[in-house]
Order: structure tokens, then C-alpha cells, then sequence
């Protein structure tokens, strides 16, 4: 009895961690032979031609997480280094309270606050839409881990700038968060690879596009939503392109994840989000 | 943090007598007011988001009232809404996945937690981080050309043949349904309750379970018997996390469960979710009864994953607290 639960446990451990790998083998089996030159390079052709590429979504895609990491990233940085060392305990209370409540909201909730307060009054989807609705999701994550890299840095640090004469600011601009920035840079990546794979909020912010978009006040499409679209379309040809955007956007989160959790964050302990 | 203040006042003789003048040369109180807006700007967004739920619901919220959550009318035509059909896909999609999901997550953590070696233990806690990064819209990708087909062809069959005269496995199937959503979402939460499962029995003080060997229990009656309980009430915080994201998934949930607002009983049939009716009528919504309906479903949304993430929240605090305790 006791063996065979023990190894129903493992057996439990192995199953879950044997479907990132199928995830991975499957996509790279279906996406793999259609991931090429033109899907970087070409606009998506109409029905029924076949080739064609999705350069204006992989484009899309980027511009959507600059302007949303130009949003979110700020907010969430500076917030954090309010609560880390100026707040007194009950305001820093209510910020966190608000970032956690935030943290938690469906992703599709964001894109409806986001088209309420972008989209209607521009009267018009646009890339700014968009990146709103994805900055909006990164800011807790960049909030809390910034506070908790901060705090976790060595009270010996402070006080040996603070001996020096440094201004409070001063320590913390130049010892402070030169000391935690690891952390926070992989908080940061964290955070980016969580929205990059997020179509719910775009659907009705960023829309979709079957051309470029040009500045940033035009509908856009983006990797995500694109492979939504294609997936439920009853065309072949177009399967394959999503299983191809798939793997491509799949690739990019999980080497940033990577690179985040192992080379940036080497010793840190990553925060959950 | 409230610790860091006085550390700061104390530090020297000067640095707590210093005027305020000189703070603002120093540009103390300009980094304390530039920073503090910051963070106060995450409080207005968030209080404007639930506003902004509000005030665009308003129209449906009065038309309608309670009646909103009890009717199951979803027609645009007679501008006639009810919510009852999408709450019914969201809670029986939700009850399939953690069904699956919670037994084969909590005995991946206790594998995790109390039997691999530390460093096994990382290695696949990295690939179920991993797991957990992958976008919900690829789950679905997958969902609609793996699992869909799967349902439509093994499961119905191994189910429905011995097992139809059950209302919950009754009638055809078309591969996409609430059980095909309910397995999707299974999927995509277990990480979530493996993560936080894992960390709440680590935290469970090492004497609890030396003291039960050494009683004479076996590795599982120690880890059965005295570990998880101990660890039960942080483990029904990592569900109730799960449940709150499952409620709130979007794309892989529209993906593969059929998208019909209809409420019976079997598995097989398809339906529909709050989140998915969100997603797939929103940009084609005509008329402010119509968006401002959808907006309430938002708002329904929004609140009962509020809920739950407060009660999780704080199942897990209380747990790995008591951790603590005992090992002072």
C-alpha cells in the first residue's frame, strides 16, 4: 500500500511535467515544417493561396509589448520602490492590496476596462489599446517583485551609503537598486513572456489586421490573436500557419522564461507572480 | 516598509534633524512624491477598472436585476438578456477540471515536496514553471486538434456505451463540450495547484514528520496522515487559486466548448462560458443592452474571481504561518 501510493505520486509528477514536452514535441511536429523565411517575412494570403507569412503579426506583436513595457514597467518600478522604502505600512498596504486585486483580474475583464476607457473614446482599435490592456497586467508583477527584491536587499548596504552622507535617494538610486537589479530585470522578463501570449485582452483593443498597421493608433494584429483566428477558421492552409504561429510564439516565451529563471536569476529565488 | 524607516532615522544624528529644505535639495521628498504617484496611480486604475464595470453595466443592471442570473433568454433580437447558461459552462467546466485536475496535483506535489531529491524536485518545479508560461490561446490550439478528436473518438465511446444511461454521459457527442473544456482547463491549472501545493508542504515543519516515523508510520502514513493534513488548508488555497483561474480562462475555453448557451446535463453536449460569450460577441455587440449585458457578465467575472482569490489568498498565509510557528 505504502510503495504503491508513493509511486502513483511519481507516477502523478511524471505525467504532469511529460505534457510540457508533448506540448513542445507537438507543436515542432505540426508547426515545424511551416515555420519559414516567408512566415517572418510575407503578409497572410487570402484563402485558398498558399504561403504567405505572418510578418505583420510578429511586428504587431513587438510594438504591443514596447509600448505595454514603456506603460507598465514605470508604474510598477517607481510604485515599488515607493513601498519598499518610503511608505509607511497602511498606504503600502493599500497599493499592494490594489496590485494583488489587479493581479487577479481575467485577462478578458482587462480587455473590456481597457476598451472602456481606450477604445470608445478614440472611437477606433489601435495598437495603444492594446499595449494598455498588456501594461495593465504587468504592473503588479512588476510592483510586488521590485518591493520584495528591494526589501530583500542587506541592511548593511543602506547604512554604509547612509554613513557616507548619501541622501536617502541618492542610496537608493545608486546602491539600492544597482544591488537588486537582477531580480527585478527578471521579474520584468517575467512579466513580459506572461502578456506576450495573451490574446483575451486584445481581441477588442488591438482587434486584428490583415496588413501592416502603420503608427500606432491603427488596429494591429499580433501573434496571439492570430492564431486564435486561424485555428478556428475551416481552412487547411491556415491550420497550418497557426500551428506555425504557435510554435514560433511558444519558442519565444519559453526561452525568455529560460533565460530569465536561470542565467539572469542565478542564487535569486523568482517571486510567483 | 515600515522597517526601513527608522533604520533610516536612526542612522545618524543628522540625518533625523535634517530640515526639510535640505531634504528637497537632496531630492528626497521630489523622489518620495514622484515615486508615491506612481504607486498611487496603481490604486486609481484598479478602482477605476471595477468603476468602469460598474457604470457600464448599468443599463442591464436595471432593466433586468436579479433576474439577469436566474433567466435563460440570450437574445439580441428582443434585446432580451439572461446570464444563466454562461454561468452554468463556466461552474461545470470548472467542476470537470479540478475533478481532474486537484488529485493528480496534489500527489505531483506531495511526489515534489516529500519524496524526490531537493535537486529532482527543482528541476521538474522549473518544468512546471514552464508549463505554467504556456499562453492559454496554444492550449487551446491544441485543445481543438488533439483533445476534440480524442473526446469525439475514445472517450465518448469508453463512456457513453456502459456508462449512457447516466444524464451526465448521455446523447451524442461532437467532440467539443463541457467535458472537452473541462479537460483543457484540467491542463492549465494543474501547475498552479503543484506550485503553490509544493511550497505549502514544504513549509510544514520538518519534527512533524520525524516525529511520526519515528512512531513507526510508514513513509506514506506520515505523509498522508500527518503532513498533509497539517498542510490542508494551504493545499484548499492553491484549489480555490486554480478554480479562480479556470473561471477566468478565455481562449482555450472558447476554443473547445462549442460556444451554445444551452444548460443540460450531459458532459458530451457543447455550451458556453462567461468569459467565452465575452471574447467571441463583444466586437459584433450592436446596441448599448447588448455591450452593456456582456459588460455585467464581465462584472460577474470579476467579482467571483475577487472572491476567490481573497479566500486563497489567505488559506495559504494562515498555513505557512502556522509552518512557522511550530518551528519557533
Amino acid at each position: 500500500m505504502s510503495n504503491f501510493m508513493l509511486t502513483m505520486t511519481g507516477v502523478c509528477a511524471v505525467v504532469s511535467v511529460a505534457v510540457l514536452f508533448f506540448i513542445l514535441g507537438y507543436l515542432v511536429f505540426n508547426g515545424g515544417t511551416s515555420v519559414n523565411w516567408a512566415f517572418f517575412t510575407r503578409l497572410p494570403k487570402p484563402v485558398g493561396e498558399g504561403g504567405g507569412g505572418m510578418a505583420n503579426a510578429i511586428v504587431g506583436s513587438a510594438k504591443l509589448l514596447l509600448a505595454a513595457s514603456l506603460f507598465g514597467v514605470p508604474i510598477g518600478f517607481f510604485g515599488g520602490i515607493y513601498l519598499a522604502e518610503f511608505s509607511g505600512a497602511k498606504v503600502a498596504g493599500v497599493v499592494r492590496y490594489a496590485a494583488d486585486l489587479l493581479n487577479g483580474v481575467p485577462s478578458i475583464v482587462i480587455g473590456i476596462f481597457a476598451y472602456s476607457v481606450v477604445v470608445l473614446p478614440f472611437k477606433h482599435f489601435s495598437t495603444l489599446a492594446g499595449s494598455f490592456a498588456l501594461g495593465l497586467m504587468m504592473i503588479p508583477i512588476t510592483l510586488r517583485s521590485t518591493e520584495e527584491f528591494l526589501n530583500g536587499v542587506p541592511r548593511m548596504l543602506r547604512e554604509g551609503a547612509m554613513a557616507l552622507g548619501a541622501s536617502k535617494w541618492k542610496t537608493i538610486s545608486t546602491v539600492i537598486v544597482p544591488a537588486a537589479y537582477r531580480g527585478i530585470l527578471t521579474a520584468i522578463l517575467l512579466a513580459l513572456a506572461r502578456v506576450a501570449g495573451e490574446a483575451a485582452p486584445l481581441l477588442f483593443t488591438a482587434f486584428g489586421n490583415r496588413f501592416w498597421s502603420p503608427g500606432w493608433s491603427q488596429p494591429t494584429a499580433s501573434l496571439p490573436e492570430m492564431i486564435f483566428r486561424y485555428a478556428g477558421s475551416p481552412y487547411e492552409d491556415w491550420h497550418k500557419q497557426a500551428w506555425a504561429a504557435g510554435l514560433v510564439l511558444l519558442g519565444f516565451i519559453l526561452i525568455i522564461n529560460i533565460l530569465a529563471r536561470t542565467i539572469l536569476a542565478r542564487g535569486i529565488a523568482v517571486p510567483r507572480s | 516598509m515600515a522597517t526601513a524607516n527608522p533604520t533610516f532615522q536612526s542612522a545618524g544624528p543628522a540625518a533625523g534633524s535634517r530640515s526639510f529644505l535640505s531634504k528637497l535639495r537632496d531630492g528626497d521628498e521630489i523622489a518620495r512624491l514622484v515615486t508615491f504617484l506612481f504607486a498611487a496611480t496603481v490604486v486609481l486604475i484598479t478602482v477605476l477598472l471595477v468603476y468602469e464595470l460598474w457604470i457600464n453595466s448599468a443599463l442591464p443592471r436595471q432593466k433586468f436585476g436579479l433576474h439577469f442570473f436566474v433567466t435563460q433568454v440570450w437574445d439580441p433580437v428582443l434585446d432580451e438578456y439572461g446570464a444563466l447558461p454562461f454561468i452554468y459552462g463556466t461552474v461545470v467546466t470548472s467542476a470537470v477540471a479540478l475533478l481532474l485536475a486537484v488529485p493528480l496535483g496534489i500527489g505531483a506535489s506531495i511526489f515534489l515536496a516529500e519524496l524526490a531529491p531537493a535537486r529532482a524536485s527543482d528541476t521538474l518545479q522549473f518544468f512546471i514553471d514552464l508549463l505554467a508560461a504556456v499562453p492559454s490561446v496554444i492550449y487551446g490550439l491544441l485543445g481543438m486538434f488533439i483533445v476534440v478528436p480524442l473526446v469525439r473518438t475514445v472517450i465518448y465511446p469508453a463512456l457513453n456505451k456502459p456508462l449512457g444511461f447516466l444524464p451526465i454521459f448521455k446523447g451524442p457527442s461532437y467532440g467539443v463540450g463541457f467535458l472537452t473544456a473541462g479537460m483543457v482547463l484540467a491542463i492549465m491549472v494543474i501547475p498552479y495547484i503543484i506550485s503553490v501545493s509544493r511550497e505549502v508542504l514544504l513549509s510544514v515543519p520538518r519534527d512533524q514528520r520525524e516525529a511520526a516515523l519515528a512512531l513507526g508510520s510508514t513513509r506514506w502514513e506520515s505523509t498522508w496522515k500527518v503532513v498533509v493534513p497539517f498542510a490542508k488548508t494551504g493545499i484548499m488555497g492553491s484549489i480555490f487559486l486554480a478554480l479562480a483561474r479556470a473561471l477566468g480562462e478565455t481562449m482555450a475555453v472558447t476554443m473547445v466548448i462549442g460556444n451554445t448557451p444551452q444548460i443540460v446535463g450531459s458532459l458530451f453536449a457543447p455550451g458556453y462560458s462567461i468569459a467565452a460569450v465575452i471574447a467571441n460577441e463583444f466586437t459584433e455587440a450592436t446596441g448599448d443592452m447588448y455591450l452593456q449585458s456582456l459588460i455585467e457578465l464581465g462584472l460577474v467575472l470579476f467579482l467571483l474571481t475577487f472572491i476567490l482569490n481573497g479566500v486563497a489568498r489567505l488559506l495559504i498565509i494562515v498555513t505557512t504561518q502556522k509552518g512557522s510557528k511550530v518551528t519557533n
